[in-house]
């Protein structure tokens, strides 16, 4: 009988788990509640029919268990049982679906006050774009991304002009109302993914989609890709800021619009040098890929690196000196170290950008 | 007599054949005999040792897996692009070149013509060529791991756009080897499937109706159905993006920069490639899922001494899942960006079919109600399927359900779930089979206490890995991580406690996967030193247990073919002298004894 007593432990452990387990869901930061709710309801219900047969199951198993004197019973249908059996489930599936399909029709039903944020992906970083005071965001081509205009703008949209541009590595946001998420991806499917918010959506390309919700708790929140997008997926990383109407304004204030990034002024703030090189670092998603600690990533660590002596895929050797690195950032494939894919976008910085990356890499090199 | 009628009242008389038989070609080399064999029940154990031997490679990867994730940066070979390459060369060997090969190719040739009651497959010559076009695809797909870039990381789903672009390891030669070798796979299949299906339909032996057969073969025509109406979509996904990828097309591309450089495509849709790939994927659930159903509902009968309860529902069942299992794929999809009204749709018709998979689980355990249960070391891993399977449809329920499914996808739930309902519960029934025929198969019983040791281990350490898995999706982890805490730390909101769990899943999954070496040991074991088992050791009624060799020779059943007087499952029948009586006795013999 030791099968009854093992199945007895698992299901008292899973019910026991279940209820003790210090992992769940995370405290949640918007209105979707309701998608709370009905996974309580869906846990409810699952949890009972899992008691109920398994229990049901080990009863038999030690009630019937074999004997040598005994014969099995020869019942090879009962109409009644089975059209009950139907009919049980099927009012237990109803008793899920409807308040799922419920809650999934608010979920489609965008509030038409809400607020447009645009957040955009790319390997392995986020960006963001607000309308501006027009609140109308300004019509956007994969093909007009280039150096000078990252977002792909159409330069000729008078709706642009005014869009606010944000290379950072936070996307604000007030509290209380609305929000749209407008998702578009420059290569390839990522999914923006906050926990807290409960609600989620993949970035496609070619396409936009979207997905709403209304921050209801100040805080910051971790922004993470949950569609696998390649050798940096697990590092595609930002920071949503939840904040009053009045920090939220102070702060989308600082934030350059296109025509001011147009006009040359970037989004580094001041600080010292190595204070802007790495804002750039975090702004570029250079350390989706390079390690600041030494660990193993998709590109080399930059512990360390300063100094040291690369073996190329050519089988030769090089310094990493001053040259070597400003090479690598603006052309990463005309000396590739061994054992890394050919995979870094070249670098769009001006040389004072260049200089601020380069004091910052030296002194994280330790 | 119609061959719809369910007459679980036996009879005497069979009407004879209209057909004369003919004559099967015998080989007359040892090459012909046990290499390019015609023989279903060679062709069954060619497929069974190819697929288990590449299965036992993906387990080895998922061991590595698990082992960066307890303890990240361990294994210095471990890098972020060798572990996605190794979560996809793990899922699609597993799901494909294992579950699909063993259950169909497997257990499909050996079962359908001995259960049936045919002399071999009706193409015996495509049923050859079959599995050498399987073997082609495995060593195709095992090749990629030595071009340069390695094989896909991808995913096991090849998404693209990544999966064709340098961002992916493996873009080049990794996804271009990794579709070829699922179309070599989907070609390869169709040869085989193709013969299931029609020796179902047409080499039954007589008397032998729709309504008589096993559920097991049931299971495995109908899953056979299922793969030659989904592979193909597979096949043309997979022959769209290799164009995209190689010819520049742009079926599955838009315009894109990546990596700051602008590509040449534009105007194709990546939702169109998930549409098509899940149109084949949500019924490849079942073709693994159906077989187990099948096998499960055999071993429970067998087992309990008493026969499968609701039988006629049973095959309903099994045959509404699988209409329907072509009908549910965007549940996959959900947050994929296609319009979200589909939402409605999907959802509903995925939980329909919790109807028919519960009214499985209902009679499964209504058939060890008021049953003999012995307790086999295949009974065993059957009670173990119907547990874990129970857990593991579910939490499909969570998943299927929309609105739930937003917070849950593409994290470790889904993980937990797919893993609990087609991969652990279709494991124990694979096993379960494995104990169940091996006697007829060798003549010889596999060790028990081995065999005890292995259920014991590889059920219960099972359970613990994927039961706590689910907790840490709920919190949210996001799957497919090389690690949760990468160069921009840990997210603020996984506890360092989340590492426990994690820790505790990989130590019980290297003690489950080194178990599996006691099942391999006690395969070779008692295959030529197991107790002799006798031509039918369980007491079973179905046809392949009244075989007047064991093993089967070619030709399975010596001179006549078998006539079926009753249904399969005729167990402790009032009055008999046995607990069983098999389908080839006459009404008026109520004894067990085959004729």
């Amino acid at each position: 009988m030791v099968l009854v007593i093992v199945l007895i432990v698992l299901i008292v452990g899973s019910v026991l788990f279940h209820f003790l387990s210090p992992w769940y869901l995370t405290p949640i930061a918007s209105n979707w509640g309701m998608i709370d709710d009905t996974l309580t309801i869906t846990f409810i219900v699952c949890g009972f029919v899992f008691v109920a047969i398994n229990s049901f199951m080990v009863y038999a198993i030690y009630k019937y268990r074999y004997r040598k004197d005994r014969r099995a019973e020869y019942e090879p249908e009962n109409k009644k049982l089975e059209w009950w059996l139907t009919a049980f489930t099927t009012v237990g599936v109803i008793a899920m679906l409807a308040p799922g399909l419920f809650v999934w029709a608010k979920y489609v039903e965008v509030p038409e006050d809400a607020m447009l944020v645009e957040a955009i992906g790319q390997q392995w970083n986020w960006t963001y774009r607000y309308p501006g005071a027009d609140g109308v965001l300004g019509t956007v081509d994969t093909r007009n991304i280039n150096g000078t205009n990252p977002f792909g703008l159409d330069l000729d949209d008078p709706n642009g002009q005014d869009d606010i541009l944000v290379s950072g590595p936070e996307v604000h946001l007030p509290i209380g109302g609305p929000v749209k998420m407008l998702l578009r991806s420059k290569d390839v499917l990522h999914d923006f993914y906050v926990p807290q918010i409960r609600a989620k959506m993949d970035l496609v390309p070619g396409m936009i989609t979207y997905f709403w919700f209304t921050p209801t708790k100040n805080g910051e929140y971790d922004v993470l890709c949950a569609e696998l997008c390649g050798s940096g997926h697990y590092n595609m990383r930002s920071r949503m800021v939840v904040e009053d109407e009045n920090d939220f304004q102070a702060w989308l204030q600082t934030q350059p619009t296109f025509a001011q990034m147009l006009a040359g002024a970037g989004s580094t703030s001041g600080g010292s040098l190595i204070e802007q090189g790495e804002q750039l670092a975090r702004n570029q998603g250079c350390i989706a890929c390079h390690s600041l600690d030494g660990s193993a990533g998709v590109g080399p660590t930059w512990k360390g690196l300063v100094g040291k002596n690369e073996i190329l895929v050519d089988g030769s050797s090089v310094l990493v000196d001053d040259d070597y690195l400003k090479e690598s950032i603006v052309n990463p494939n005309a000396k590739l170290v061994k054992g890394y894919a050919p995979i870094m976008p070249p670098a769009q910085l001006t040389e004072d950008q260049l200089d601020a990356l380069m004091a910052y890499l030296k002194s994280a090199s330790g | 007599m119609a061959l719809t009628d369910v007459t679980h009242d036996a009879q005497d008389f069979v009407p004879p054949a209209e057909v004369a038989e003919e004559e099967l070609y015998h080989p007359k080399t040892w090459l012909g005999k046990y290499v390019f064999s015609q023989d279903a029940k060679i062709i069954a154990l060619q497929y069974s040792i190819t697929a288990m031997g590449v299965g036992l490679l993906a387990l080895v990867l998922s061991v590595l897996m698990r082992v960066q994730l307890a303890w990240p940066g361990a294994v210095s070979f471990i890098t972020p692009d060798a572990y996605i390459q190794f979560v996809t060369m793990h899922g699609m060997i597993m799901v494909i070149y294992l579950l699909t090969a063993l259950f169909l190719g497997g257990f499909g040739n050996y079962l359908i013509p001995l259960m049936v009651g045919a002399r071999d497959m009706v193409f015996p010559y495509v049923n050859m060529i079959s599995y050498w076009i399987y073997l082609l695809a495995v060593l195709v797909l095992l090749a990629s791991f030595f071009t340069p870039g390695g094989p896909t990381g991808s995913g096991w789903t090849l998404y693209p756009p990544q999966a064709i672009l340098p961002g992916t390891p493996g873009s080049g030669w990794g996804i271009t080897l990794m579709c070829i070798s699922l179309g070599i796979f989907v070609v390869g299949f169709t040869m085989g499937g193709l013969n299931y299906v029609v020796t179902v339909l047409q080499a039954r032996a007589r008397g032998m109706t729709l309504m008589r057969m096993p559920l097991t073969v049931w299971a495995i025509f109908t899953a056979t159905i299922l793969a030659l109406l989904a592979f193909p979509a597979l096949l043309v996904s997979a022959i769209m993006m290799s164009l995209d990828n190689l010819l520049g097309t742009s079926y599955f591309m838009p315009a894109i920069i990546s990596l700051g450089q602008q590509l040449d495509h534009s105007g194709g849709s990546p939702v169109l490639f998930q549409h098509l790939f899940w149109f084949f994927g949500h019924p490849e659930v079942y073709i693994v899922a159906l077989p187990a159903f099948g096998i499960v509902s055999e071993l429970l009968s067998v087992h309990a001494r008493k026969n499968i309860f609701g039988y006629r529902l049973m095959v309903w069942a099994i045959v509404v899942i699988g209409g329907l299992s072509f009908v549910v794929w965007a549940h996959h999809m959900y947050v994929s960006g296609m319009n979200p009204y589909f939402g409605f749709f999907f959802a509903t018709t995925t939980l329909i079919i919790a109807v028919p998979t519960a009214i499985k689980v209902y009679n499964w355990v209504l058939t060890l109600w008021r049953g003999n249960i012995r307790l086999t070391v295949p009974m065993l891993f059957a009670i173990g399927f119907v547990f874990t399977f129970i857990n593991g449809g579910l939490t499909g329920i969570f998943l299927g359900n929309v609105i739930v499914d937003v917070p849950l996808s593409d994290t470790y739930f889904v993980v937990a779930h797919f893993h609990m309902v087609m991969a652990v519960s279709p494991i124990l029934a694979v096993f379960g089979a494995v104990y169940h025929w091996y006697p007829k198969i060798t003549g010889r019983m596999l060790n028990d206490g081995m065999g005890k040791f292995h259920f014991w281990v590889t059920f219960v350490g099972l359970y613990c890995i994927y039961y706590p898995m689910h907790y840490l999706g709920i919190m949210g982890v996001p799957r497919r991580y090389f690690a949760n805490e990468g160069s921009n730390g840990l997210p603020d909101w996984i506890p360092e406690s989340a590492q426990m769990v994690n820790v505790g899943i990989t130590i019980a999954a290297i003690c489950v996967a080194s178990t599996q070496l006691v099942f391999l040991y006690n395969l070779y074991h008692s295959a030529t030193r197991g107790k002799p088992s006798g031509g039918n050791p369980w007491g079973a009624t179905t046809l392949e247990w009244q075989t007047s060799d064991t093993p089967p020779t070619h030709g399975n059943f010596g001179k006549e073919l078998p006539s079926v007087y009753r249904w399969a499952y005729d167990y402790s029948v009032p009055g008999a002298e046995e607990d069983f009586i098999p389908q080839n006795v006459p009404a008026s013999k109520k004894t067990g004894q085959a004729t």
